[in-house]
């Protein structure tokens, strides 16, 4: 086996090893499965339950979708905004640090107030947690380019705008996948966080309640399709930014 | 003799901004420089004189603080359209191949940006032409960062001749590669230059590439950046490699480095 193929394998070999050492764990130790269950029994309770899960994974699924695309459209305007102009990168900044700072699960409340119980709280707590991350990138890949290449076409009589359409934009795509990246995994935990107070539906709810209902095997199984999802879709951005700016992942040759 | 000068520096001051105006601190100084059409000059000094703030003004990326700039007749007011740039890190698009690379001036310039679409393949055959010229052909459809250091430098001046500009800046163009690749390019300028007849300003700190491409080598002082001696390179062209080895060719290079040893001993004693 070479080292490539052995790379690929690594994360899977750690997976079976680290459920193969909590299963041992369990068994040994004669852990009670309403404090810690065992991989076998959150598979069981995966099995029977698996309709109601997926029912609640798709819900908690999609409005994770609806959130990250409003965060994506939001994040990118608010980008090239303030990473082509010095001004309101000065003013947005500080204050953009500052909302980011807040724990977005604090808004769940205030967003049940204006839009009840349901989606909206949970589409809008993923959009505030995942839209700074993109936000960032897309305006320091627009803020950080090289004054030379702006000599090279402003010599040229270039407008901003061609500056920014053909060597901004560009240049901060590398940013703008890798902000997906980081972006799409915190858009759930947004989601979950909000359906866990404010939703009867998603697996946010289904962690709270299999949680008050003693089912610890179900509500693990909550938090492992969680993860699942989350890698999925990290793993789906990647292949994209591998695909559309290799230019950016290239090997040692050149610069 | 102003009337036929294709450049024109008349008293020309530049300070960065007004708090250095205020202080009387300019990046360079009362520069005089009348460059005939065609000419090739170039220009020597040591390291943070004020080489490339010069070339700033003549493209009109900067303005003057005091006096003024007339190019072709006409005073600078803005960047100009008839020259082209390249400076010692090649500066190329990593997500455009060579090729397109090349084309991107011809997607900024008037007259090629409108009709862009319609002439693409017209322009496309220019641009692979150029290349060819440059030895290049062949790598038109590779990435920058897939060529060496001296074949992306190639696919720069490509790329500021492209729109046949009147005018060529170079930004010490050569100063990061090789030796061997430096003078097989200092070949490919001569050539180009000798088939097109473009003006050429070349800023460098190597005094031999200086005296071996220019009409006109100027030497310039150390902060605050002046002309401190024209020097006309009389050698015969076309000039060949071979040239760099006579002896009335190191006496140039040698009387020019007297020039700046002597700059760079006056410049420590002020500093001590």
């Amino acid at each position: 086996m070479n080292n490539k193929t052995l790379e690929r394998w690594a994360p899977w070999a750690l997976l079976v090893l680290s459920i193969l050492i909590w299963e041992g764990l369990c068994r040994a130790f004669n852990v009670s499965e309403f404090v810690f269950p065992s991989p076998s029994r959150i598979a069981q309770q995966t099995i029977e339950f698996k309709d109601v899960i997926a029912g609640h994974a798709w819900r908690t699924f999609w409005v994770t979708m609806v959130g990250f695309g409003i965060a994506i459209v939001v994040g990118v305007l608010l980008g090239f905004i303030i990473g082509s102009s010095r001004l309101a990168y000065a003013a947005v900044y500080p204050l953009m640090t500052a909302f980011n700072a807040l724990p977005k699960a604090a808004f769940v409340p205030i967003l049940v107030v204006w839009f009840g119980i349901g989606i909206g709280p949970a589409i809008l707590t993923a959009f505030l947690i995942s839209f700074f991350p993109i936000m960032v990138n897309i305006a320091t890949g627009l803020a950080t380019l090289e004054p030379e290449l702006e000599d090279v076409l402003r010599v040229l009589g270039a407008k901003r705008w061609d500056v920014l359409v053909k060597v901004g934009l560009p240049r901060s795509m590398p940013y703008f996948y890798g902000s997906l990246k980081v972006a799409i995994t915190l858009a759930f935990v947004g989601t979950t966080v909000s359906e866990m107070t404010a939703s009867n539906e998603g697996i946010g709810y289904l962690l709270i309640s299999a949680g008050s209902a003693m089912q610890m095997g179900l509500a693990f199984s909550g938090l492992v399709v969680v993860g699942a999802m989350a890698m999925i879709m990290y793993e789906l951005f990647s292949a994209i930014e591998k695909h559309t700016t290799g230019w950016a992942h290239r090997g040692s040759q050149g610069e | 003799m102003s009337q036929d000068a294709f450049v024109d520096f008349q008293n020309v001051w530049l300070a960065y901004n007004d708090e250095l105006l205020a202080q009387n601190h300019f990046a360079v100084e009362d520069i005089n420089l009348q460059v005939r059409q065609g000419e090739f000059i170039a220009i020597v000094g040591p390291s943070g004189c004020g080489k490339s703030t010069f070339m700033k003004l003549t493209t009109g990326l900067k303005m003057p603080s005091k006096g003024r700039i007339l190019v072709d007749g006409q005073p600078v007011t803005g960047p100009l359209k008839i020259s082209g740039m390249a400076f010692q890190a090649s500066s190329l698009l990593p997500w455009r191949t060579t090729l397109d690379n090349v084309l991107l001036p011809l997607e900024i310039v008037e007259p090629y940006r409108s009709n862009f679409k319609q002439k693409k393949a017209e322009y496309v055959e220019r641009a692979r032409k150029l290349l060819n010229t440059v030895g290049l052909g062949g790598y038109e459809d590779k990435f920058p960062w897939q060529l060496s250091g001296g074949m992306q430098q190639r696919a720069s001046i490509c790329r500021a001749l492209i729109h046949e500009p009147k005018m060529l800046l170079l930004d010490e163009p050569f100063g990061a590669l090789d030796a061997f690749t430096r003078e097989e390019l200092w070949c490919i300028l001569r050539d180009l230059w000798t088939e097109q007849k473009f003006n050429v300003i070349l800023v460098t700190h190597d005094l031999r590439e200086s005296v071996f491409l220019a009409d006109t080598v100027y030497v310039m002082s150390k902060s605050p950046g002046r002309f401190v001696v024209k020097r006309e390179i009389d050698l015969p062209r076309p000039r060949d490699l071979e040239i760099t080895y006579t002896p009335e060719f190191t006496n140039i290079v040698h009387e020019l480095r007297g020039h700046i040893g002597a700059m760079r001993k006056t410049g420590t004693a002020i500093n001590q």
